[in-house]
């Protein structure tokens, strides 16, 4: 029999085929939702858009540096190493010499350092906020050394920019 | 293989080989590859395939009004409603708000998970008795890791931004006030890994659990686990020079890629899976964090007692009443002696 209808779905037979409509429900609310979403995620993109923005550049011009004899003019470790492990450096000097009374530091060339944050690293780059400070104002890092370890540059009461808070 | 270790085993072996291709890629000088064509890509998919979801699940009609109703909804005045029952069952869009923020901010059905389990009868010692209780560790599993995950997520904005906005920075500082180690740990970057490894070790150690996870739940586990490794081992053991990844960071913030020279390789595995996590954000379960705002039992007010909702489906329908059903079969119901309303 012709049930009136040509459609049959697990209930039976029905006149038409169920139309479910072709429209964003709630679209303003939906629309609302992405934009914000969208704005908040890249909001805090939108003000460098397109700018070519300068990397750091660390001063070594400083008198300790300058004395060097061109070919010796390095730093404890190669340039390379000491950009990405500094860090590491100085914790592995600490812990040797306030554990070990070890303030001597050999390094991979086999030349013999004074393991001293003040008196080494702060003799050659004694321009603290020329060099130590342009790359951690750059990165958003604030080394928390300075309240004890002393710098040449405390003597002139500069305070670096990412220690003035 | 049985059922358990396919569905474990390719996740992991996934991850390890995403983690091969990036380090071969970029053994092999593809950096600009790995560290740019891959990132836009990744941000792309990202964008895209999310709007697209939402597209999707937008044009779907919700048929029924289904608030769960956990707690005594609108009714006669003089019937009582504490905030609790509002945010439960709410009446309007204002409580509808409260419920939603709670479910999203504080994961709130979650904290009500339960967990049933059959433990010997104290009296009759041949029975066993099923136990619900009460299970707080998965929300706090859960909600530690998002958590921690959003809070990295915020403090990664110091590489995408110049100057680092100020809330990144006091981020960064109250994250690290345990002063530990140099560079200074993180607190929630650690969080994340153990909230991690929990969630994905609850899998692995409840047999019940082990038995409905497919290699769609290891998979994201497991490449965030690596994420987070990736970055741990990055910042404190295999250091790479963060400002040039800074350089190459910014760079693609401001649509003028640069690939700076002698980044470690291990910032582009790291950089890899998370795009990968990017990109398969869309197509994954991971999808539920816009999915929670599309939760007919979480979004809809309670309010089926004063305001029709029309099933969006609703359709004309023809009917097939009494009167016809009797011209049909009046010859019939009238030789079996049936009443009938018209004789012809
Ligand atoms: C003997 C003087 C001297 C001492 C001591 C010294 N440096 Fe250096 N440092 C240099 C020189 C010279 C360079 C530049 C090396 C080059 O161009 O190859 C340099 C480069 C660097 C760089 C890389 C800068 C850049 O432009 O990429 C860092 C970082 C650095 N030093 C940190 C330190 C730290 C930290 C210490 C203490 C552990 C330290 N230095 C001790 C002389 C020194
Ligand atoms: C080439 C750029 C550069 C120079 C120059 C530089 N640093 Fe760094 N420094 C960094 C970066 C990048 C980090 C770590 C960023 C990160 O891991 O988030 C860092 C981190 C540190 C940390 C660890 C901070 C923490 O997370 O607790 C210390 C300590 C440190 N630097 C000391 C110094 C000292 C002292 C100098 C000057 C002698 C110096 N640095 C010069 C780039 C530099
Ligand atoms: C609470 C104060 C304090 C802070 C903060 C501090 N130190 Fe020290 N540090 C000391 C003391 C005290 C010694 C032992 C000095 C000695 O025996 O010569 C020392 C020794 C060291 C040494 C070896 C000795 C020397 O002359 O430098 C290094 C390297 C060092 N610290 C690095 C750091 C670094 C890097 C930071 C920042 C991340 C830091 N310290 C922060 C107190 C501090
Ligand atoms: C889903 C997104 C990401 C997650 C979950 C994540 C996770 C982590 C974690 C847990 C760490 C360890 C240190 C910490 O706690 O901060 C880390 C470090 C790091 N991540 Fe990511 N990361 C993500 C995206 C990115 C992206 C897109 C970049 C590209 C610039 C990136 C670059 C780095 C770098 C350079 C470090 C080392 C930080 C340092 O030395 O201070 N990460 N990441």
């Amino acid at each position: 029999m012709d049930h009136n209808g040509n459609y049959k779905n697990e209930f039976g037979w029905f006149a038409d085929k169920p139309k479910v409509p072709k429209k964003l429900f709630n679209f303003k609310a939906v629309f609302i939702g992405v934009v914000i979403f969208v704005v908040l995620v890249t909001s805090p993109l939108w003000k460098n858009l397109g700018q070519i923005i300068p990397g750091p550049d660390p001063q070594l011009n400083t008198a300790a540096i300058m004395k060097l004899p061109e070919k010796d003019r390095t730093c404890v470790e190669s340039k390379e190493y000491m950009r990405a492990n500094h860090m590491l450096l100085l914790g592995e000097w600490r812990d040797e010499v306030v554990r070990d009374a070890n303030r001597d530091y050999v390094n991979s060339k086999g030349k013999k350092y004074l393991a001293s944050l003040s008196n080494n690293c702060m003799e050659c780059h004694s321009n603290k906020s020329q060099f130590c400070d342009q790359c951690h104002n750059y990165v958003a890092v604030v080394p928390n050394c300075w309240g004890c370890h002393w710098e040449k540059e405390k003597e002139k009461k500069q305070v670096a920019q990412s220690e003035a808070k | 293989m049985d059922f358990f270790k396919r569905h474990f085993l390719v996740p992991l072996i996934a991850v390890l080989g995403l983690v091969a291709l990036a380090y071969i890629g970029v053994k092999a000088d593809l950096t600009f590859v790995f560290g740019v064509v891959i990132p836009y890509l990744a941000v792309l998919i990202f964008f895209e395939g999310l709007i697209f979801r939402i597209i999707s699940w937008a044009r779907s009609p919700v048929p029924f009004k289904i608030p769960s109703t956990c707690a005594q909804g609108k009714s006669l005045p003089w019937i009582k409603r504490s905030l609790a029952d509002k945010l439960d069952n709410p009446e309007n869009r204002l409580q509808v708000f409260g419920r939603m923020a709670l479910e999203i901010l504080t994961f709130r059905s979650l904290f009500r998970n339960t967990r049933s389990e059959l433990q010997p009868n104290q009296e009759k010692p041949e029975d066993s008795r099923l136990i619900h209780w009460s299970y707080k560790w998965l929300w706090l599993g859960a909600i530690a890791f998002h958590y921690a995950f959003l809070i990295v997520i915020l403090r990664h904005i110091r590489f995408f931004t110049q100057p680092v906005p100020h809330f990144v920075t006091a981020l960064a500082e109250a994250d690290g006030f345990v002063q530990f180690y140099i560079p200074t740990v993180y607190l929630t970057g650690v969080l994340l890994v153990v909230a991690v490894t929990y969630l994905l070790a609850r899998r692995l150690y409840t047999p019940t659990l082990r038995y409905i996870s497919l290699a769609a739940d290891y998979f994201p586990l497991l490449l965030i686990m690596a994420i987070g490794l990736s970055g741990i081992l990055m910042r404190y053991f295999y250091k790479v020079d963060i400002a040039a990844v800074k350089q190459l960071a910014v760079g693609l913030a401001t649509l003028r890629p640069v690939v700076p020279d002698g980044i470690g390789v291990i910032f582009y595995i790291h950089l890899f899976l998370v795009c990968v996590l990017f990109a398969y954000f869309p197509f994954s379960k991971l999808m539920h964090a816009p999915g929670v705002f599309f939760s007919p039992s979480r979004n809809t007010a309670g309010d089926n007692r004063w305001k029709l909702h029309v099933n969006p489906w609703n359709y004309p329908v023809k009917f097939h009443d009494y009167m016809h059903q009797e011209d049909d079969y009046r010859e019939a119901m009238i030789e079996a002696g049936l009443p009938v309303e018209k004789e012809k």
